[in-house]
């Protein structure tokens, strides 16, 4: 954006103008700033977009050894040139937020409390539970003797942050076996 | 998107953002541009820099209207009573593109002689059947055309589809028209009679907009369309979450087509969408009714048993859906592989089919009365984010397993030990008997993969680092169970588990965790040659023969030449003519191109409109288009192209017609098979209104719109003037949605940390609410307290001799914080209905009724429904229609 008239007429003159840089551009960092250089000076880069509106602002996801360090918006996009809103800024606290999980939390019928559970235990349980979901809701016909091979024992839920790829394994596999209530944020 | 593609043939925005810098005005309607999207919204700011018009309407004044030239605040729900108002102005000024207009859009059509209108027959159409509370669509035809043989599959209710077409097969040639628009049956006289009493008066009295505030709007709109100018229209989820959202939405179309503003450079209509891949989960769609590609999913019906009843009911005749048939086959030879031959159908016998509504609320409800066993929700939080978010959080307490995979802990995994019923003492742990599996997710630098954003374009994002811990992508998730899953049915010989057996699940795996390759998904979406094994460079290549694969044939190109194209990375020259088209930053649906139906920025004989507005054209020395975007129509078709009277497919569409996916290639003014509500939309009040359907007085809300009559699901009644105000929710730039992506980050809580209310000065003084202190909103759903922000961004609303005061939510609060950074608020969402538009099912969250009051809650926010019985047989929870017509049951095909 182009500086408001009045302020531009104000830089152009001769001391009032120069006053105006004081604290800014060089002149704002200091002796110990300069020294420190950088945080992503040199770091790996890697591109990405924003996970959160639709726009789609390209960022630059700045890691340290596999530890990320920063993320900022890309100034090649067409899209964001470079800048990020609220949000997309704060995109690095999504990834880093306190609270964020890394193990699995599974909750017993009846149970008061959260219990650890192992990856590979909850993937085959899981498994177990969405077979049981179809054998035990198979429709071969309606009501109307019509083939609709189909269960409505269980439903899908999923948000539009989720890759395309994703989704499409989730449409591919959840329709194979028969599942209808495939269902997404696009509807809500 | 029903309301875009009926009208144009695709569901999705017309144009990018960056193109707003190339309008002269900016309509934003139905959409806090400024606030949802704000970095998109800087190309607007730009064009304002040059001197566009910016103009937003909404009830409520924001960070958008603080930088519009115009605010228009308007009485929530009454858009089309306004849209209307500007049709009639524009018809009735002689202030349309008539060039564009006769060309270009059905407008010359003659309508059946029995086709009736809303004004002959008091807010109904012709056709309506007060038992089943549908449509007979039959009168809607154009003169000559017949109801197609069999129901069409695009005919069941669809969201976000452009396969909600159009005319039943029929071209242009057959349809008899007038193209001086004097015949009375025209469809630009059956426009004009149906909008004349929209007039400005009338529009005052419906919304609340000052005549000469309404006429600005108008004649602001009017100065920049045409030759040398452009208008672009921006709306969003303010539009699509009513009762009539899709009508909205046409309505808008119709301003857009009538001004001669879509195809072109900083024209058309940007469908401003809420989420990083909205747009791509319609397309590759996680949605019931829809297949890849918006192919619809097979009901139980005769028409769809067989691969050729589908694709007779579902393919057209004339237009870019005559090779239907390609993309079907070419999707189950993605999926089915070897498995899938010409003698089996290519395995279609074998995909799940519709009987009806098995939409979200559809299943919520299902999911209450007892009737399914457990559910996935893979980053989504219903507890906060869906309607009626009470009865959210106590059919998951219905279930038998609920599988929850996010970044952190949110509402919808811990409902059972933290929510607003548990601590009522409603609903108490021990006697929960869901199992829920809370699994920590991958966040969007922990994986590869590709999000398509609100342009169509697709964005491919590298994977930076490692998930921690056990947290995995839903790629490496659902791989992972498909696996198990298939090794289960391994040995199977039972026909139930064919397409397991044979669904083709070999991606490559790579790194520790056996990741698959997001890569190989991705190329099996874009397609292979099957003869020769390589990647196909677009849809153009596909056959019907079953030698092409492809899992969604709009993405088909997207690895052309196999290269990743979504992870092109050049802006390319910005400042040159045309340059902020960047084909090479990314890859857009369809083929590249970065605005649909740009053949209408030339005029018929193929020349741009003007230099100014200069964007696709006719090069008659190479013979074909040119221009600074992929044209989006056949190269090599002539501008002077007339087809054969028995031309079929493409051979059909003339070289003058634009929007080549419409049987006719033109824009539906009138849209004959399209939404199943309305051919023109129509003013119909909200669900819930405080005031009467002031042009068709015995309808009020939409006679299709749809809802659930159930205990727990209760609607202001008529007459109850105990809910006077109108409510509407709106975002805030620093949170989003239901907030588990925002309300747990440090930043953002200390940004917006308190859930409030904006309500008017003149509503304050007379509830006695002050600033900053506690109030309570309340519907018959729940009430939740919010602190007051008294202020003139809401305004009283004068309508006629009435006063309307509105009350605006931003609606990102729920109870739970996963950290002491976190903040908390009351959920907006626990006040609102279940209800929904007939063509999409969406609900209506942008305009019912509600109270207010001083001071804090009584209770936990749904304990008015904690005594309610809500013991039903969950097979019978189909929604019912809005109408105050005696109706049966949604959801059966008969009326879908």
């Amino acid at each position: 954006m182009s500086r408001p008239k009045p302020f531009k007429r104000l830089r152009e003159l001769p001391v009032v103008g120069r006053a105006m840089d004081w604290g800014l551009g060089p002149a704002a960092a200091s002796d110990n700033t300069l020294k420190a250089g950088s945080r992503i000076a040199g770091l790996k880069v890697t591109e990405s977009v924003c996970p959160y509106c639709a726009v789609g602002c390209g960022q630059l996801v700045y890691t340290r050894d596999g530890e990320l360090v920063d993320i900022e918006g890309n100034p090649n996009s067409p899209i964001n040139q470079g800048t990020l809103c609220p949000k997309g800024s704060a995109s690095r606290q999504l990834i880093q937020q306190p609270g964020r999980l890394t193990k699995i939390r599974y909750r017993r019928p009846g149970g008061t409390e959260w219990e650890d559970l192992d990856l590979e235990t909850a993937m085959d349980m899981i498994a177990e539970r969405v077979i049981a979901a179809r054998e035990n809701h198979w429709q071969e016909h309606d009501e109307r003797g019509r083939r609709v091979n189909r269960t409505l024992g269980f439903a899908h839920l999923g948000g539009a942050t989720l890759d395309n790829e994703e989704n499409y394994l989730i449409k591919k596999l959840f329709t194979a076996m028969g599942a209808l209530q495939i269902e997404n944020q696009a509807r809500i | 998107m029903p309301g875009l593609g009926t009208s144009f043939g695709r569901g999705a925005a017309t144009n990018y953002q960056q193109d707003f810098q190339n309008a002269d005005c900016i309509w934003i309607q139905g959409s806090g541009l400024m606030e949802a999207h704000p970095v998109g919204s800087r190309w607007a700011m730009k064009a304002r820099e040059r001197g566009a018009k910016l103009i937003h309407v909404d009830p409520h004044f924001s960070r958008t209207s603080a930088v519009s030239d115009m605010h228009v605040p308007i009485r929530a729900g009454s858009d089309i009573a306004f849209l209307g108002g500007l049709i009639r102005h524009i018809i009735e000024t002689k202030s349309y593109f008539e060039e564009y207009v006769v060309n270009y859009t059905n407008a010359p059509h003659l309508v059946r002689e029995d086709f009736q209108d809303t004004e002959d027959l008091e807010g109904l159409f012709s056709g309506f059947d007060p038992e089943k509370g549908t449509y007979d669509r039959t009168t809607w035809l154009f003169e000559g055309m017949e109801p197609p043989g069999k129901t069409s599959s695009a005919e069941v209710q669809s969201t976000q589809a452009f396969t909600d077409r159009t005319q039943a097969g029929e071209t242009l040639q057959q349809v008899p028209n007038d193209p001086t628009l004097q015949h009375p049956r025209c469809v630009f006289q059956v426009l004009r009679r149906h909008y004349s009493r929209y007039t400005p008066e009338m529009v005052s009295k419906v919304c609340g907009i000052p005549e000469d505030q309404f006429l600005k709007v108008a004649e602001t709109l009017i100065a920049n369309s045409g030759r040398e100018r452009t208008t672009m229209l921006a709306y969003a989820v303010g539009w699509t979450q009513h009762t009539a959202g899709v009508q909205m939405i046409r309505a808008g179309s119709i301003v857009q087509l009538l001004l001669g503003n879509i195809g072109r450079p900083g024209g058309g209509i940007m469908a401003m969408r809420g989420h990083a891949s909205i747009q791509g989960s319609s397309d590759i769609p996680t949605l019931y009714d829809l297949l890849p590609g918006y192919l619809p999913m097979p009901r139980a019906t005769e028409d769809d048993q067989t691969l050729a009843d589908y694709v007779e009911a579902g393919g057209k005749k004339s237009g870019w859906w005559s090779h239907f048939d390609e993309y079907i086959i070419s999707l189950l030879k993605a999926w089915f592989g070897e498995a899938a031959t010409p003698e089996n159908d290519y395995g279609f016998g074998h995909l799940p089919k519709l009987t009806g509504n098995h939409s979200h609320y559809v299943t919520t409800l299902r999911a209450l009365d007892g009737g399914l066993d457990g559910m996935f929700v893979m980053g989504q939080n219903p507890a906060v984010g869906s309607q009626h978010a009470g009865l959210q959080r106590r059919a998951l307490a219905q279930m038998k397993w609920l599988v929850v995979r996010d970044l952190a802990d949110l509402e919808t995994a811990s409902f059972w030990k933290d929510s607003p019923e548990i601590r009522s003492g409603e609903m108490k742990p021990e006697d929960i008997q869901t199992e829920v599996f809370l699994m920590p997710a991958a966040g969007h630098v922990e994986k590869e993969g590709h999000f398509t954003n609100t342009q169509r374009l697709l964005q491919w994002r590298d994977k930076a680092l490692d998930p921690p811990g056990d947290a995995r992508s839903e790629l490496h998730f659902v791989y992972h169970i498909g696996k198990r899953i298939k090794a289960h049915y391994a040995d199977s010989t039972r026909e139930r588990d064919w397409p397991i057996r044979h669904l083709t699940w070999g991606y490559r795996e790579h790194g520790v965790h056996d990741e698959p390759s997001a890569e190989d998904v991705l190329r099996e979406i874009n397609g292979y040659d099957l003869t020769t094994g390589k990647l196909l460079n677009g849809f153009g290549e596909m056959r019907n023969d079953g030698t092409t694969s492809c899992g969604c044939w709009i993405y088909s190109g997207c690895f052309a030449d196999n290269v990743n194209q979504p992870r092109r990375r050049d802006p390319g020259d910005l400042n040159a003519p045309g340059g902020s088209v960047s084909p090479e930053w990314g890859w857009a649906w369809p083929a590249n191109r970065r605005v649909l139906y740009n053949r209408a920025s030339a005029d018929p004989s193929g020349k741009p409109w003007s230099e100014r507005k200069k964007l696709v054209w006719w090069d008659e020395e190479k013979e074909q288009w040119a221009g600074y975007d992929v044209p989006d129509f056949p190269p090599g078709k002539r501008p002077d192209y007339k087809p054969h009277p028995e031309a079929e497919g493409m051979e059909a569409i003339p070289g003058s017609a634009p929007f080549m996916m419409m049987p006719d290639g033109r824009g539906a003014l009138f849209s004959p098979s399209g939404p199943l509500d309305a051919p023109i939309p129509t003013h119909y009040e909200p669900l819930e209104s405080p005031v009467p359907n002031e042009l068709y007085p015995k309808l009020g809300a939409n006679p299709l719109g749809i809802t659930w009559m159930r205990p727990e699901n209760p609607l202001v009644a008529e007459g109850d003037d105990h809910y006077p105000l109108v409510a509407s929710t709106f975002r805030l730039t620093e949170h989003h949605t239901a907030g588990p992506m925002s309300r747990n980050l440090p930043w953002l809580a200390e940004l917006q940390p308190e859930m409030f209310a904006e309500i008017d000065p003149v509503l304050a003084r007379e509830r006695g609410i002050k600033d900053g202190e506690w109030m309570v909103i309340e519907t018959p759903r729940a009430e939740i307290e919010a602190r007051a922000k008294v202020t003139n961004r809401v305004q009283p609303l004068r309508m006629g001799e009435r006063i309307i005061h509105q009350v605006c939510l931003p609606w990102h609060w729920g109870t739970f914080k996963t950290n002491p950074q976190g903040v908390t608020g009351d959920t907006v969402n626990d006040l609102i209905a279940i209800s929904g538009d007939p063509n999409t099912t969406i609900h209506e969250s942008k305009a019912f009724r509600c109270n207010v009051r001083a001071g804090r809650r009584a209770g936990e926010t749904t304990v008015r429904l904690a005594d309610v019985d809500t013991d039903q047989d969950p097979n019978d929870d189909q929604p019912d229609f809005a109408s105050k017509t005696p109706h049966s049951v949604l959801g059966d095909e008969e009326q879908a």
